[in-house]
This record gives C-alpha cells, structure tokens and sequence, in this order.
C-alpha cells in the first residue's frame, strides 16, 4: 500500500512517436495510455479496461505490440512508439490493413479497433521473424517464418476483445494483407 | 452501386464512419478535451445496504491537483430523477454495493484515482438480502413486463400438462451476464453559464437530453447531448447512466469541464445486467409430438432501486401452438445492482431455456427437433390469436438444415468420437419482436445538388448513418453518393434509441417519409421535416415477428472438459435487410455473443456480499478469437407490407437469441447429458459422472 508513487513525483523523458520527438515532464503514475490520449491529443488508442484484459490501447514499441495501458511512462525513455493514428506513415493513404478492415466490415463499434490494428501489424511481423504460438507445431523449425492458417491467426490475436464480434472479419481483413 | 438510383437499398454499402474509425480520428466521449478539462472517479459504496454516516475527504483535498470531493447531498439540488439509478449523491442512503457514493476530481486522472482512494467513508451497514431469488418468500408476480401481461394463461394448462400422455418437467437456470462494451460508460461535460453540454457514450441522446434538463431544471434547448460515436451499448447504453449526472454535477461544482470515464470494475454494478432467470418448463404432448401443454415459469430478481423483469417467459407467448399455455414471470427485490436490458432482454434466456426443453422432448420422443418444430407451427400467434404479419420460421429451419447438411443426422447421443473428443450437432428456433418508435427526421435538398438527412439517431456500431443514407437515397431517387446524413447531436430532430433491434426501422421511416415527400413535392423544400407520430406507434392488427434457425456443431473433449464450437450457422427471416455487408455483421456478432453465453459467460452475483466477483475482464470471459469458429449467418427474402415503408425488422437481437440453445442441444447430441445450467464450463462438463476424476 505505501509502496505506490507519491503524487507530485515527475521525471523528464523523451520518446518518438509515430516518428516524431517528445521530451514531456511525466507523472510516474502514468501510463503510455494516458501519455499518449491526455498529453499529445493521440486518442485513437483506447481505453477499454486500463489492466491489460482487453487489448484496445494495443501500440507499438519499438516494433513490438504492447498494452499500453501497462507501460509506465517513465520507464520508456528513448523507445519508438507508433500508434493507429501512425500506421499508414505520412501518407494519405492507409495502411493496407486499414484498407482490408474497411473492406472486410471488420468493425462495427469501432472501439477494438485500433488495437486490433496494431496487434496484428506486431502479430505479422512476430509470426514473420519465426515467432512461435501456442498452436504452432512444435516440430516445426524454430527461426523460420511461421505460416498463418486461421488457427495461427486467431490465436495470436485473442489477446484484442471485440464485444461486437468482428472476429471472422478481423480475421479475413488479415488474411487479405499476409504477403 | 453508388451510381445508379433505386439501388441503395440492400446494397452492401461501406460504413460512412469507417475511415476515421481504422486511423483513430473518430472520437468518443472521453476524447473530447475542452480547454481547463479535469477528471472524476467515482468512489463505490462497500456495503450492500446502509448508509454513509461519514465522508472524510481531508486527505483526498490534501493531495496536490484535486479540486473537489462531491459527496451525498451534493446533488440534493437537483430534481428527482424518474429512474432511480440516475439519483446518486442525493441521499446518504446506500442501495446496493458500488453505488456511487462520492465522487474525487482532479487535475489529471491519476490523482483523481488517488484521490478517489483516500476518501475514507464511515457506513451504518444495515442487514442485506441478495438473493438467491429461487425459492425466496418475497417473489411477485408483476402486473407488466415490457408492455405485456407478466402472467398469459390459457386453456387450463395444469390440467392438460397432467393428462398429457408424453410429460417433460425440467428447470433451465441462466446467471447473470455483463453486457461490457468496449467503450467503457463515459461523458465529458461542460458548462456554459447556463448552457450544459455533454458528450457521451448512448444509445439515446434525446433522453439523455430531457433527463438532464429535468435533473439540472433546465429548459431542453440549454441542454446539449452529443453521441457521434459510440464504442457499443448493448443495452447498457439505452437510458442515461450515472455517468452523465455525475460528470455534468462535477462540471458545474467545479466550474471546469469534467470528464467521467468509469473504470471498467465498477461498470457491473453501475450500467445494468442480465438478471439470472431460474426457468421452469413443463411441455405436455400426444406421442405424435403435437403440443397439448406448455408452461413456462420464470423466477428471476431486480433491485430495489427499479423494478425489471427479465421476461424471458414472453417467447411461449409466440413459438408453438398449444391448445393450452403457461407464461408468467415471478421476480423478487434485493439488495443488489439493478439490472436492465442486455441484448434480446428476455428472449435470450428465454429461448435458450424454451429451445432446449423442445430439443428434449424431440429427444424423449424419437423425433428430429427440425421436424418436432414444423409439426408445431402455430397458424396465429399463440397467444393473443393475431395473424403474423409474417413468419419464415419453418423456411429458416429447412434452409438451415439444408445449408448445415443436417439431413441424415444420427440422432443418437454420445456416439461420435474423435479420439477423446465426442461430436454433436444441434438445433434451436429463434425469435425477436418488431419494434418501431416515432421518430423525427429533416431532409434538406441542396443547391449542389447534394442531399443532407439529419437525425439525432445512435451509431452504436450498427452504421445508421449508412443505412439510413440507403434509405433516403431510394426514397429521394438519386445515387447513394449524394446523401449525407448528420446523426449523434441533439441539435438535430428528435429521434428514438437505438435498442430493441427498433432504429433502423423508426429512424428509417421517418428519414423515408421526409425524402419521399422532399422528392414528390420539392417545392415544400429545400427541407422537409417529417414526424412519424401516430404512424409508427400505430396499433397493428398484425403479429410482427423475426424469426430465425440456429445451427451448430460442437466437440466435446471429455478429458478436459472444454467445448469447441466447429460451426455455427444462422438463418434468419427478418423482413427486408436493408446493408448486405452491415446486416451480416450485426447477425454474426449477436450470434458470437450467444456462444458466449453458452460458454464463456458467467457471473456471479455474491449473495453474502450483494456483488458480482467476476466484475473486469480478467474474471468475466467475453469471447475471444480462439473461440470463435467459421461462422456464417444468412437470410431468406421475406416481403412484409405490414412493417414500415422499408419493409424491414429489426436485425440487432435476434442473432443472441437460440444461439446458446444451438450449442447447448449440440453438447447432448454429442455427450448424452443434458446440462441445464449456463455457462458449460469445463468444470461443469467433468462433473457429470461418465467425466469425473
């Protein structure tokens, strides 16, 4: 019970957010949720539970997904943050997974679906690099890209609640992006 | 599509919204910052029943950054609200567990967590009563359940079930449930002098609207209520929550913008459930399977801060005919949260427990439950005698079964095995009520030529601005493409919520009557303002029904206890489906709510401390992708001229309701055993005595 921080405790950090530089004076309360939504107006990642239950504040950091409404701020100094809002780059147009959601229907509410994005940009990128899951065979030769039938896919990606039940459209708008 | 007229409607247009919702630039409640905004916590009662003695908010005042304590009688001021969940801080008296009791707000919402968290408060805790409900002295019958008798009685049921050659007596019991949209119950809100804004989270912001102009004595038109996204409701959503009061209290307290984003623990107590249903079925037959009894008694309970009746017994009032018919509810009042409606309130117990109890009597009589359905086909609604506008129910069950490839079936149970798993498939009817409000709606024409429908209807995810575009757009005769539509603002026409599977069709019928007459008589433009009053709430003479077929298959791994769903299809007989591509989405995921519900779902509500256990999401196990298998849910054409101008029924419920009947008429087919207690956990599963140890 007294362990927690004492308010008024800050410290300075700088992070790079889809790209750009940040050097913010942070509360050690807070989380790269809170970061990114209160402080640099970036409300495209959600807040569905704020205990890492649901996936909706999914981002990356440095290339991995991450909850992050688990990520205390002051510990992230010097990562590499890209959110929903920085997935398709500086472009116009949207990353071809956004593309595939709007294709697919793959949401209805809208409020997973940030998170389900960016989890399943780590998710192609973690199954790329050899990552195993639990339902990969476990014969299977470690280092090699894992292929990605629906088992995989669905899997990996039930770590992102969708209340609406979007899922086989979320896994469909996948399966149009895996290379 | 877009470039031709008269083909809007059942297109598979894409949502409207659905760019800014993939690049996160659509905003939600919580997302809206006025400049000065500030943040709340609510602090919930720690007994079930009392009342708070004492607030000592000495040291939530001390920490730096907080602004305000609001405490009971905070909001003695303010005018008594209609329901009574809505009049929190404005007595000491606590009702149930996690009422909100006092409220912390601060700078930043960190320090209004703490602050929340350092509010001591003393309670006179009083002896509470939280159930159970089954068996408890207390239980009434209640004179309405959503409109309708709570009791029907016909034809001296007692009598005829005691005759009736073939008996089934079985008690069917449902938990409580947890609607947890993803969007947590949020409102931003801020003062203007005497002007009130709020932007929330809603399936109805022109009730949010009057209710808190009554609350804060306000006329309507100072009140501002905006719900341009809205992250699902499921019911929850469908009245105002403690929420809006709450954050609109702290805001004028202040003199700041306040933003309440309730934390996710707190919502079961404070946004509405699923009450249990306790669920008695007593189906008397001839052994050719013809109906002779069905009786249908529900024990379920409500809080007594509200009376709501989980009317799970209303679907015996519809599905079969039976010379003699029992349906009647039974509810009692604790000490608990109050419930309220949760996707297909009462149809979706109701028919789990129904479906499964005709799925035994197929069983007890040698019979396909397909055919145990068509044989029983009421040629008028049961109850009551009216003539169905229409109903496709047996269609449904023919296309099911032929999609499903259920002809050839092996009826008997507990014969498939694929090593240690065994296999079953299984069937259940399905059911939802056409529901239509009065709405309001203005078509504008344009000088560009362009066309702008306005409408203070929910987007909650069903993509009303883009099947109401279809609509106008039809009715206007112009491509699809020169429609906009303005929804969530309540500067726009009064419109009903979006709940009882009733906005597209009440909205509908109101944007379709001001295109139409925009378009017959474009001199009474450029904007047409349309009220379906008196139309839309007319008495029908007709019986207005969805119907639909559930389908599923299931393995059971009698090692491990765990159930996987293989297949789950749904067919479904609802009018004129208005999107392709939204419409199929809608049944999908009411469908993967169902499996949940069978599966998954369990909560608990403590009846030595008057609180569900399983309050987050850790605890209460909504279903995830791995759960989910390849589903397919479809429709037949049905033509009905009695609904509204579109020719549509709802589509929002329906895809719920049967779905956990399905699966679970799958697990007996499969196993022999007849669990009769949702969720089917594998613990459940290992305790049945061919599975222990």
């Amino acid at each position: 019970m007294t362990s927690a921080p004492r308010p008024g405790q800050h410290s300075e950090v700088t992070l790079r957010v889809n790209g750009k530089p940040h050097t913010l004076r942070v509360d050690h309360r807070r989380v790269l949720l809170d970061l990114l939504r209160e402080e640099l107006g970036l409300t495209g990642s959600k807040k569905g539970c704020d205990h890492g239950q649901c996936g909706a504040c999914t981002v990356l950091v440095d290339g991995r997904r991450l909850n992050s409404c688990l990520l205390l701020a002051v510990a992230l100094d010097g990562s590499e943050i890209t959110t929903v809002e920085g997935l398709g780059g500086d472009g116009e147009e949207p990353h071809p997974l956004q593309r595939a959601f709007l294709d697919r229907d793959a949401f209805q509410c809208g409020y997973c679906t940030p998170g389900q994005l960016c989890s399943a940009v780590g998710m192609l990128a973690e199954a790329a690099a050899g990552h195993p899951s639990h339902v990969t065979d476990p014969g299977a030769p470690s280092g090699r890209p894992v292929p990605l039938d629906r088992t995989e896919i669905r899997e990996r990606m039930s770590g992102n609640l969708c209340r609406c039940g979007a899922y086989p459209r979320i896994v469909e708008a996948i399966e149009d992006v895996i290379p | 599509m877009t470039g031709t007229t008269g083909a809007a409607l059942g297109a598979p247009a894409e949502r409207r919204e659905g760019r800014q919702k993939v690049t996160g630039a659509a905003r939600y409640a919580a997302e809206y910052a006025p400049p000065g905004r500030v943040h709340a916590w609510p602090v919930p009662a720690a007994v079930a029943r009392g009342r708070v003695t004492g607030v000592d908010t000495s040291a939530a005042l001390a920490l730096p950054g907080v602004l305000a304590v609001l405490t009971p009688s905070d909001a003695a001021g303010l005018a008594a609200p209609e329901d009574g969940t809505l009049a929190v801080l404005r007595t000491p008296d606590v009702p149930h567990r996690g009422w909100c009791v006092a409220l912390a707000v601060a700078e930043t919402p960190e320090t209004a967590r703490a602050a929340a968290r350092a509010v001591r408060v003393d309670y006179a805790a009083k002896p509470h009563d939280a159930g159970p409900a089954e068996g408890h002295p207390d239980a009434y019958e209640p004179e309405d359940v959503v409109g309708q008798p709570g009791r029907v009685e016909y034809g001296d049921p007692e009598a005829a079930y005691a005759a009736a050659e073939v008996r089934l007596d079985v008690t069917y019991r449902v938990p409580p449930l947890h609607n947890h949209p993803m969007e947590p119950h949020a409102t931003t809100a801020h003062w203007d002098g005497d002007r009130l804004t709020v932007y929330t989270s809603t399936q109805g912001g022109t009730t949010v609207r009057s209710v808190l102009a009554g609350m804060f004595r306000l006329p309507e038109e100072r009140v501002t209520v905006v719900a341009e996204h809205v992250g699902g409701g499921f019911g929850s959503k469908g009245t105002p929550r403690p929420d809006v009061v709450l954050a609109a209290l702290a805001a004028r307290h202040t003199g700041r913008p306040v933003t309440l984003a309730y934390p996710r623990r707190y919502l079961p107590t404070v946004a509405g459930h699923r009450a249990p249903t306790v669920q008695r079925l007593r189906l008397g037959a001839h052994p050719d399977g013809r109906l002779t009894a069905l009786l249908h008694e529900v024990t379920t309970q409500t809080s007594r801060v509200n009376e709501f009746v989980e009317h799970a017994a209303v679907v015996s009032r519809v599905m079969y005919a039976t010379p003699s018919l029992l349906s009647t509810h039974r509810v009692v009042p604790l000490d608990v949260p109050t419930p309220s409606w949760m996707r297909a309130p009462g149809e979706a117990p109701g028919m789990y427990a129904l479906e499964s109890a005709v799925d035994e009597l197929a069983d007890a009589l040698g019979t396909d439950p397909v055919e145990l359905r068509v044989l029983n086909e009421p040629r008028t609604e049961p109850a009551g005698g009216k003539p169905f506008s229409s109903r496709h129910v047996v269609e449904c069950l023919r296309e099911g079964a032929r999609r499903f490839g259920w002809a050839g079936r092996d009826p008997r149970p507990g014969i498939r095995r694929e090593g240690p798993l065994l296999l079953g498939t299984g069937v259940a009817a399905a059911t939802y009520p056409v529901q239509v409000a009065p709405s309001t709606a203005t078509a504008e024409a344009r000088p560009d030529g362009t066309f702008v429908v306005r409408i203070n209807a929910a987007d909650i995810g069903t993509g009303a601005r883009t099947v109401l575009a279809q609509i106008a757009a039809d009715a206007l005769g112009v491509p699809l493409d020169r429609v906009r539509t303005e929804v969530g603002h309540s500067d726009l026409p009064p419109a009903p919520l979006a709940g009882g599977s009733s906005g597209t069709a009440s909205w509908g019928w109101a944007v379709h009557e001001a295109c139409a007459r925009l378009a017959a008589h474009p001199e009474e433009g450029p904007t047409v303002r349309a009220d379906t009053t008196g139309k839309a709430d007319a008495d029908s003479p007709y019986a207005r029904h969805a119907f639909g077929a559930h389908f599923a298959e299931v393995a059971v791994d009698t090692v491990t206890g765990e159930i996987r769903v293989r297949r789950l299809l749904g067919v479904y007989a609802a009018g004129r489906i208005l999107n392709a591509r939204t419409a199929r989405s809608q049944f999908t995921g009411a469908m993967i709510m169902g499996l949940g519900m069978a599966l998954t779902e369990h909560s608990t509500l403590d009846p030595a401390f008057g609180d569900f256990p399983e309050a987050d999401l850790a605890a209460y196990h909504v279903p995830v992708q791995a759960d989910v298998p390849d589903i397919e849910a479809d429709w037949i054409d049905e033509h009905d001229s009695h609904l509204n101008p579109m020719g549509s029924k709802g589509i929002g419920e329906i895809g719920i309701v049967g779905t956990a009947a399905a699966i679970g008429n799958a697990v007996h087919h499969a196993t022999g055993i007849r669990f009769r207690e949702l969720p089917l956990t594998p613990d459940r599963i290992l305790a049945a005595p061919p599975y222990q140890g």
